[in-house]
């Protein structure tokens, strides 16, 4: 294999591809903890996206409502999971991981209908001479969903860090009762935070379904959500960061599929199929030995929120 | 004599009901223009819910409130603050990891842009001499400094009343000085102060009218000027008071414990390191530490009881025997007892029944467990006996400890201990949250216990329990111990300085001397 510009240019390609749906979840879970929330169901919420994408891309022909049907869908089982857990007060660890189960369970029982049909593509946004290039195409030639999401990590940052309404998510996530005791909505706030949880990982699912492979298979995300969760905290809660963290386990995945279609890997492919998975593990607990990432997290992240009376 | 104008605020009848308790039974009183009036009671006599209804974030059940002449309901703290009512809450509503101005933002229900509510804010903290800098982050900021952010939070949005609950529960008598220097300027300026405090000493100083409760009724609307401190207080207890009884010229015998640069890395991103702390306890010597909350008391104690061991086995001697790095049970096993200030979840597991909670501490010195069995008649049988000496309402060993009030589960915990006899006790806040009956006898209990040979350690906020208690006093600042001193005699204003961070020449702790 010849290392050629357009050898590094394809490689870019397939690994923003790749990190999108990750970031795309990651984003939607670092609004969603900002606001002191911890929903581990990220996996099940892409699964529903992506299947509620798909078969409603298959109906009306058109991935655009595909993507609208994926977000609302993702928000839909959200708020299943907001209801448990800021109404009723469950658990939220066991409540998220029912959710992942919910999802992974749901996808599959309606993507049985759907298996084996093929959905329309995105067209490009750019003209097809430059979306075409062997060259450009690095900065053209991409879905939509890929622009979309870097224009999310903007607004996300911004949102948070400039907007009164991003300081009392922060507030709400920081000292909830504090928050109460001003005044502000802290389960209203959660709520919504949840539901653009939601929303964005039923997008990101929807990357999976509609762009990457326009088809449906069982458990198609494959665990990203998981990585999408891990990132969060590898990004201390910074939206900048969540797009570098992305982006590098974009290219960690990229390597395995690197190594089983060249067979130039000395070390099996398997190996580096898994080197995301450890790469979480290994992050998480680097981050977790230094102190300062507790300046950053959320103090009342994944805490009911109960008001004295 | 003047006409009194409309009240600025005038409850009457107002009454709230909790399941099974009645919080509010009655209440009536007036506030008036640029007044400073004391509300005034014991823990649980319903001054926190009176206010609470008063800034809205409860309803009363029945009862009126009229502000300045017309009745309202506020709904929300919202409304409440559209109408001119502004409250700084003894726990703060404060987000650590924010800065001064985004916590300020926060509490304000319009959108001011960031420059011009730095202006405001300047401006406000000029004129009051409440001096912040507006970019700092909450958690690098003293306790003192926190209030003035909730006192130019509350300020910002011109109040006509300013309800301050317990303001100087916290603060150091230096701090408390600045206090009421604000409050006596806004008073003068024609705001209404509604001041909630059990310090008599300050209402003394400080309010025009103070009205006391009493067990959620009102008792009465007096001039504290008049009355005497001691008067208001058997108001407010309903009985006459009980001095500690402390047997005069006590000697102190051999030394019983010894902590020699004692040194513990903070935990946490705002966790405060222990850096050399030194002093000794005797034997029949009650040895106060005192501090504003947050300066290492809770490291201290973990270090003391052996929740935290340290790496060096000489830090910490009880009768002879290091101790420094042995654990809380091997620590016990040497007669040191302690007790933190955390009842529910840290002394005591709040759904265990007193008895199984007495084993916990009690189980090795009193032989409560054979060859892994537990034996729980012993554990009953002690139980009941602590419930019958210190007076603990509750209905045997088998009750909840979380069922018991704050007051008696503190007097079961400190009986838990004291009937062990320990040669050295450790206790945090041991008053916290209790009421004075309940108080005067922990009090003469550690007294009582000191008085049979065993030497005590008392951390403690509250400088007025350690003052009255102690022999030996020393000041815990930023992780740091100050030189002790004798109580009797000991200098309010030096003790202040040494709570706010001024040592002075007392800034170096002697190591002490080899045995």
């Amino acid at each position: 294999m010849q290392m050629t510009p357009e050898f590094f240019i394809l490689a870019i390609v397939t690994i923003v591809g790749i990190s999108t749906p990750i970031l795309l979840a990651a984003l939607g879970e670092l609004v969603v903890e900002k606001a002191g929330v911890l929903n581990l169901g990220v996996e099940g919420m892409m699964l529903v996206g992506a299947i509620a994408g798909f078969a409603t891309t298959v109906f009306t022909g058109n991935p655009w409502v595909g993507v609208l049907a994926a977000a609302a869908a993702g928000a839909t089982s959200s708020l299943i999971f907001g209801f448990l857990t800021l109404s009723l007060n469950s658990n939220q660890v066991a409540t998220g991981l029912a959710l992942t189960i919910f999802g992974t369970g749901v996808s599959s029982l309606i993507g049985t209908a759907f298996v084996g049909r093929i959905v329309p593509q995105f067209g490009s946004i750019f003209p097809p001479e430059l979306a075409r290039d062997p060259i450009l195409k690095v900065l053209f030639g991409y879905s939509p969903i890929v622009y979309f999401s870097i224009i999310m990590v903007v607004l996300v940052w911004w949102f948070l860090t400039s907007t009164r309404a991003g300081l009392i998510l922060r507030a709400v996530g920081e000292n909830d009762l504090s928050a109460h005791s001003i005044g502000y909505s802290v389960i209203g706030v959660r709520y919504l935070a949840v539901a653009f949880g939601g929303a964005m990982a039923g997008i990101g699912g929807a990357y999976f379904s509609l762009v990457i492979t326009p088809m449906w298979a069982e458990r198609m995300t494959a665990g990203r959500g998981w990585i999408a969760l891990a990132l969060v905290v590898f990004a201390s809660w910074r939206a900048p960061r969540l797009l570098v963290g992305a982006y590098f386990f974009g290219v960690l995945v990229y390597l395995e599929l690197f190594a089983k279609a060249s067979g130039l890997s000395i070390l099996p492919s398997q190996f580096w199929a898994a080197m995301p998975y450890l790469m979480t593990v290994v992050v998480l607990t680097l981050i977790s030995m230094r102190d300062r990432i507790g300046l950053n997290a959320p103090a009342c992240l994944g805490k009911p929120f109960l008001p004295a009376t | 004599m003047q006409t009194s104008p409309v009240p600025r605020l005038e409850l009457t009848g107002i009454t709230k009901r909790f399941p099974g308790v009645l919080a509010n039974d009655n209440v009536g009183f007036a506030v008036k223009p640029g007044e400073i009036h004391a509300l005034l009671g014991e823990n649980g006599a319903g001054k926190s819910t009176l206010v609470k209804m008063i800034y809205g974030i409860m309803q009363p059940d029945a009862g009126q409130i009229r502000w300045n002449g017309q009745a309202i309901t506020v709904s929300n703290p919202k409304a409440a603050r559209k109408l001119g009512i502004g409250m700084v809450f003894q726990h703060f509503s404060l987000f650590d990891a924010m800065t001064v101005l985004e916590n300020i933002a926060l509490g304000l229900d319009t959108r001011v842009p960031q420059r011009e509510l730095e202006a405001k804010i300047r401006a406000v903290m000029q004129q009051y001499g409440l001096l912040l800098d507006p970019h700092r982050t909450v958690s690098t900021l003293s306790v003192g400094e926190r209030q003035r952010i909730e006192i130019v939070r509350a300020l910002l949005l011109d109040p006509e009343l300013l309800i301050m609950d317990e303001p100087t529960s916290v603060l150091t008598p230096q701090e408390v000085e600045q206090l009421f220097v604000v409050l006596r300027k806004l008073a003068s300026e024609g705001c209404s102060i509604l001041y909630i405090s059990h310090k008599l000493h300050e209402i003394k100083a400080l309010c025009d009218t103070a009205t006391i409760l009493r067990g959620g009724k009102l008792v009465d609307t007096c001039d504290p000027k008049v009355e005497t401190s001691r008067s208001m207080a058997e108001k407010m207890i309903g009985a006459g008071l009980k001095e500690i009884r402390k047997p005069a010229g006590r000697s102190f015998g051999q030394e019983r414990l010894i902590v020699n640069r004692l040194n513990l890395p903070g935990v946490g991103p705002f966790g405060i390191t222990l850096s050399d702390i030194t002093f000794t306890a005797r034997a029949g010597e009650i040895f106060g530490i005192a501090g504003v909350a947050g300066n290492g008391q809770n490291a201290l104690l973990l270090a003391l009881s052996g929740e935290a061991p340290s790496e060096d086995a000489d830090a910490i001697s009880v009768d002879g025997a290091r101790v420094g790095r042995l654990t809380a049970k091997q620590r016990r096993m040497k007669g040191m007892a302690s007790v933190p200030e955390e009842r529910n979840g840290h002394a005591a597991v709040p759904d265990f029944s007193l008895s199984d909670n007495t084993i916990l501490t009690a189980r090795d010195r009193l032989g409560m467990v054979q060859g892994g069995l537990i034996n729980s008649g012993a554990a009953r049988t002690y139980a009941g006996e602590v419930i019958t000496s210190f007076a603990v309402k509750a209905q045997g060993p088998g009750s909840l400890a979380g069922s018991l009030s704050g007051g008696n589960l503190q007097k079961y915990i400190m009986g838990r201990e004291i009937m062990q006899k320990p040669g050295v006790l450790v206790v945090s806040q041991p008053t916290w949250g209790v009421d004075a009956g309940a108080a005067a006898a922990i009090h003469q209990a550690l007294v009582d216990l000191a008085g049979q040979g065993s030497a005590i350690v008392v951390i403690s906020q509250d400088l007025d329990e350690l003052l009255s208690l102690c022999d030996t006093l020393a000041v815990i600042n930023g992780g740091r111990l100050s030189k002790p001193m004798q109580v009797a005699g000991a200098d309010i204003h030096e003790i202040g300085l040494l709570m706010g961070g001024i040592h002075g020449d007392h800034a170096a702790p002697e190591p002490a001397h080899a045995h």
